[in-house]
């Protein structure tokens, strides 16, 4: 009699979250792959039927699959990136901070609050042609006197990093703090020098966070179009600004929609390969 | 000298893991700089011209600055409050309840936190226009929007401190005879409140902040990122770089009030 009353109270505390989720997360899916089916002949004005025009993602993939492979590859690198930084940023956080640990995990959320696009500005002006950091190469003769970063992949995949870091911190710091430091000192009793204590206990002791914060930054970092907008040129365009400019400014609807189920499919695999590989399913 | 690089050399990992932390901010530390910026009758927006009051003392001289950030503050407000009851909610359904169907809700929680936004944008925009609701896209489209994908983010941080919680203070306090609502909001409830509070900032600075899906959804509505995005275009005022400015500084204000309230209940707590 309970135990029915308890299970009734937990569906009516998921219930509102389940409708607003079902409504406006998973049905969109299905409405956007409907428009991916949709008659390429269609506009906003005449409507749009599914006519299951398969063809449309031959025609996405083959026009854009270039710059689809490119988002990906600037997504793993900056996730690569990411992974080293915020390891270095999290262990330091964990195991080095003693009683400041506290004032420095809010400094790292901290610079988050100044928009986003705020701070993308602020490093295309870092990067300009006659900036301090070109002009620093350029000094150095580590640059020619033409060189620059703007609009060059390195300025978007530089980006890409700084802006999807905190997303590598917060897991990876998670599951460092969990981790016994004496098992450290263990090692360290059984002679293993600082490499092999590195790599055989604070490693994969660390996997989980690892795999949960390259996951949350190589999703959003593939999909992204501010930074290749903003410090790129059209030729680091990535498949968001694809996507972004079929739906607002050329209206192509039919063909943004296969884009856009393309790339969820894709990541979606990939996620499944690499979560199976770095063995923590039970992460999900 | 060779103190400091003695420090260094013993302290390798926290030094790098500082350098980090510095790199992290190198740009606000240009937008706080360019927030003083005087940028009247010049060529190259992105260069430090005078130094001048004149952005921090009139925040709203350029057209549709304020009334863009006044439109964010609404969303936000009304979407924190949306996402966190929401979340919450399901935060305790799946913490204190099993039921059938609890594996599947966590997956259909997890999804939008691993859905690039590019992706959930466009489909919202396509359930809209299928609906017919294309030409009324603005404020509620970008409100549901920010509910939905904020809910998540709530539900995983309140879970996270509930699950933290220790079960033997509820069953004390019903030891000490008080029912089942008692126990709720005189035990529970305040434990749980610093979680729902964190997941109310991050919700706030969550729907504050974003462009992508907002750009897909809003019509002819002009929220802060949406303004910053379409002055971009021109030459962003500096007036902008005050907003970033005050922005982190009242998240930062806010954070250390409530660390300080936090240590002081502890303290109090303790003496007791």
């Amino acid at each position: 009699m309970i135990a029915t009353a308890r299970k009734r109270t937990g569906y009516l505390l998921i219930l509102p979250a389940a409708v607003w989720l079902a409504i406006f997360f998973v049905v969109p899916f299905y409405s956007l792959l409907a428009t991916s089916l949709y008659d390429p002949e269609g506009s906003v004005l005449t409507g749009y039927d599914v006519t299951w025009h398969l063809a449309n993602y031959w025609d996405a993939l083959s026009e854009y699959g270039t710059v689809m492979l490119r988002s990906l590859w600037y997504g793993a690198i900056a996730t690569f990136f990411c992974l080293i930084l915020g390891y270095l940023l999290s262990y330091a956080i964990a195991f080095k901070a003693g009683r400041w640990k506290t004032v420095m995990l809010v400094l790292v959320i901290a610079p988050f609050f100044t928009s986003f696009l705020i701070r993308t500005l602020a490093w295309k002006m870092i990067l300009a042609d006659d900036g301090f950091v070109v002009n620093t190469l350029q000094a150095l003769h580590l640059m020619g006197d033409d060189g620059r970063l703007l609009a060059t992949p390195v300025a978007v995949v530089a980006g890409l990093t700084y802006n999807f870091l905190p997303f590598m911190i917060l897991p990876l710091y998670t599951s460092l703090e969990k981790m016994d430091p004496k098992l450290n000192e263990a090692a360290a009793d059984l002679y293993a020098n600082p490499f092999t204590r590195f790599w055989k206990v604070t490693w994969p002791l660390s996997l989980p966070g690892v795999v949960g914060g390259t996951l949350l930054t190589f999703i959003p970092a593939t999909g992204d179009y501010i930074n290749a907008e903003l410090l790129g040129s059209p030729n680091e365009r990535m498949v968001g600004n694809v996507i972004q400019s079929l739906f607002t400014t050329q209206g192509n609807y039919a063909l943004a929609g296969a884009l856009s189920v393309s790339l969820m499919v894709i990541i979606v695999a990939m996620v499944l390969v690499y979560v199976r590989k770095a063995g923590t399913e039970e992460l999900l | 000298m060779t103190r400091i690089g003695r420090w260094i050399g013993s302290h390798l990992v926290l030094t790098g893991g500082l350098l980090v932390l510095l790199y992290m901010y190198i740009p606000n530390i240009i937008v706080a700089i360019m927030s003083f910026n005087d940028s009247s009758g010049a060529r190259n927006l992105y260069k430090f011209q005078k130094f001048t009051w004149d952005n921090w003392l009139h925040p709203c001289a350029p057209n549709n600055l304020c009334s863009s950030v006044v439109t964010s503050i609404e969303i936000g407000l009304l979407a924190t409050i949306g996402a966190t009851v929401i979340g919450t909610f399901a935060a305790f359904g799946l913490v204190r309840h099993r039921f059938a169907g609890r594996t599947a809700m966590n997956l259909v929680l997890f999804l939008p936190m691993a859905t690039p936004e590019i992706v959930m944008g466009s489909s919202l925009l396509a359930l809209f226009v299928a609906a017919g609701l294309g030409g009324q896209l603005g404020f509620w489209t970008i409100l549901i929007a920010h509910i939905m994908f904020c809910i998540s983010f709530v539900v995983v941080t309140v879970k996270s401190r509930l699950a933290g919680l220790d079960g033997n203070l509820e069953q004390a306090a019903a030891d000490l005879y008080a029912n089942e609502w008692q126990t709720f909001w005189k035990v529970t409830f305040p434990l749980v409140f610093p979680g729902i509070l964190s997941a109310a900032l991050l919700a706030f600075s969550l729907s504050f902040d974003d462009f992508i899906i907002t750009n897909l959804n809003s019509g002819q509505t002009v929220t802060f990122p949406m303004y910053v995005w379409g002055a971009a275009q021109r030459g962003v005022p500096m007036q902008v770089n005050v907003i970033g400015t005050l922005m982190f500084l009242v998240a930062l204000a806010a954070v250390i009030i409530g660390e300080v309230g936090a240590r002081r209940r502890r303290k109090a707590l303790a003496a007791r």
